[in-house]
């Protein structure tokens, strides 16, 4: 039964918009799968291969400043950003993870959040090419309905799911969790540590580069602090993983459905305004101390608090 | 001459901020020393600090100077409790990722600086004293100084401070017997056990003057600059930066790193652009990085062994 859990999944999700959602709720929809596919790709660098990033915000806002420079600079269409962010933000990654990749452990989460604020602050005052902070607005969207954007974005998203599920099912796989586990037992075995930890950083940042290309298209804006923000891009894209159950494959979907879902609570309700960076922060600590491994991995846990499950005779 | 002056003014200007920089590397090279981990809600402590300073100033007049007697006692039990009830916990969690401890500090960060919103509402606050537009110029003592240069009085004074509670700090951990203790745990914490320190304690109390150390910084800028709750993640970032630049845990340091960095921002604002100065700011750290990944404190120990 549970080898046949993507396929209905995918039939579901692929049936969804034909429902009738309104508007709203196909806008969470999109952001939702958006999401998973920025936490699908953190995942694979952080999650297998051991490499916490803080800095995935570079990596969105590149793939999106790619389309929206072709679209205020060339006079091209951004969706054509879609397949050149693939080679923009893969020679950042890698230029990035010529830096990043020498370090381990928190100095290498610090210097990616360094590099996601060097973007930021690049994109700030190269008003000749990003317009600064005013920013880069689409003339008019492609459609007006939500649902090629959704199907658009579930194809991105089933795309990122089966490329993983390829990744980490391959020998690249095995190297990159045993990367994460001892890197230094990983080297004396012959595996080429720097080689590997490249590769996930370049997949990574272009998966989520494809996100921000599709996030420029989709909500038609951008500037510097939407799309490199510190804490709306990369801290919410950790948050996803950690609620949802890091280097599992359905954690980054679940945390995906919770984090999108509670932040659209907390901005409806408007008295919660300023609180919902602690609303946030409070629910990241209790996940750090009671459920380190998320939902997803500490499923097994979260069934005996509440009695659920098989009991084994 | 006017280059030359202007160039003598900046260098000056990033001395100033370059000593009260040093002062919040401090606090984070202590824990980082220490702890091992990094502590990401170091601005949004010097932020509390700074309400905290903010408040007495506004609501009873104390001058913002006094208030460091005030705000570092608080920021160190806010330190030590942080330590005890959040961090060490969290040590002693089984989780895949061993950054979970980090990431523990941004979620701390992030409560700080959504209840600080909350509560202060996200206007810009400054506290306005009466000396604050003192200034003196060169000229004043040499009539015939060939080049103007000056210096505002709050930042003097803000630089007086962070030398002051350096070197008192310097001699708490050269001297004191705690002091040793915070040393030894921060070089080897498994013989510092074996030599029969509580290495709990230390560690609290070192999560504990990191944070009244930041604090400390924190009501010495706030003459200075204007508060608002997002301060802290800057300052954040600085003190990393620092941190790296003068090697873990090393005083001397996070004191050079501290004047470099100043000296370096200060540069590229005058010479750049104002925006530019966080760039500039992590230039320098991706260059100490790659050039100098042992930070300054591996020069001065290649000079102390006579290589």
């Amino acid at each position: 039964m549970k080898k046949y859990y993507p396929f209905i999944t995918l039939a579901v999700l692929l049936v969804l918009p034909l429902v009738g959602f309104s508007t709203y709720v196909m806008h969470i929809l999109i952001l939702l799968l958006m999401w998973a596919t920025i936490g699908m790709s953190w995942n694979l660098l952080s999650g297998y291969c051991g490499q916490v990033s803080f800095g995935h915000a570079a990596f969105f806002g590149i793939g999106a400043y790619t389309a929206g420079i072709l679209y205020s600079k060339g006079a091209i269409s951004s969706w054509y950003g879609l397949p050149l962010s693939v080679l923009v933000v893969g020679v950042f990654a890698f230029l990035i993870g010529l830096i990043v990749l020498r370090l381990r452990g928190p100095f290498f989460a610090l210097a990616t959040l360094a590099s996601g604020e060097v973007f930021r602050v690049a994109s700030e005052n190269m008003a000749w090419l990003t317009n600064g902070t005013q920013g880069i607005m689409l003339q008019k969207r492609l459609w007006v309905s939500k649902e090629p954007y959704y199907y658009i974005i579930l194809a991105i998203a089933v795309g990122t799911f089966i490329l993983m599920r390829y990744l980490v099912g391959s020998k690249l796989g095995y190297f990159f969790v045993a990367i994460r586990e001892d890197q230094d037992a990983a080297e004396s075995m012959g595996i080429n540590t720097t080689l590997y930890k490249t590769i996930a950083l370049v997949v990574s940042g272009i998966v989520t580069g494809i996100a921000g290309a599709f996030y420029m298209n989709y909500m038609g804006y951008i500037d510097p602090h939407i799309v490199f923000a510190l804490h709306d891009i990369s801290i919410i894209t950790i948050m996803i993983v950690m609620v949802g159950g890091v280097a599992t494959q359905w954690g980054p979907f679940v945390g995906a459905v919770i984090m999108v879902l509670l932040q659209e609570m907390v901005r409806s309700v408007e008295s919660l305004g300023a609180l919902h960076m602690a609303i946030f922060g409070l629910l990241l600590i209790f996940i750090i101390i009671f459920l380190p491994n998320g939902i997803v991995g500490d499923l097994s846990k979260i069934k005996r608090f509440f009695g659920i499950g098989r009991v084994k005779a | 001459m006017v280059q030359l002056e202007v160039l003598l003014q900046t260098i000056v200007s990033g001395l100033l901020l370059g000593g009260l920089y040093a002062l919040i590397g401090l606090g984070m090279t202590l824990i980082m020393g220490v702890m091992k981990i990094i502590n990401l809600a170091h601005g949004e402590l010097m932020m509390v600090a700074m309400y905290i300073a903010y408040w007495m100033f506004t609501l009873m007049g104390v001058d913002p100077y006094v208030a460091v007697f005030i705000a570092s006692p608080v920021l160190f039990v806010i330190g030590i409790l942080i330590q005890k009830y959040l961090v060490t916990p969290v040590i002693k969690v089984e989780s895949i990722l061993p950054e979970n401890q980090v990431i523990l500090t941004v979620g701390i960060g992030m409560v700080l600086v959504s209840l600080a919103t909350v509560f202060f509402k996200s206007d810009y606050r400054s506290t306005p004293v009466d000396y604050a537009s003192t200034t003196w110029y060169l000229s004043d003592f040499w009539a015939n100084s060939p080049i103007e240069l000056s210096v505002s009085l709050l930042w003097a004074v803000s630089f007086f401070f962070a030398v002051a509670i350096t070197l008192a700090l310097w001699f708490f951990l050269s001297r004191t017997d705690m002091g040793k203790q915070i040393r030894a745990t921060s070089q080897d914490s498994d013989a510092a056990i074996l030599m029969g320190i509580n290495v709990n304690r230390v560690r609290a109390l070192s999560f504990g003057l990191g944070a009244a150390i930041v604090g400390a910084a924190g009501c010495l800028f706030i003459p200075l600059y204007y508060l608002y709750p997002a301060l802290g993640g800057q300052f954040t970032l600085i003190a990393f930066v620092i941190t790296i630049l003068g090697g873990l845990g090393s005083i001397i340091g996070a004191i050079v790193g501290g004047l470099i960095l100043g000296v370096f921002e200060s540069l590229t604002s005058t010479y750049v652009g104002m925006g530019w100065a966080p760039v500039g700011r992590f230039v320098i750290f991706v260059a100490a990085l790659v050039f100098l990944p042992g930070g300054i404190a591996s020069i001065l120990k290649r000079k102390r062994l006579g290589k």
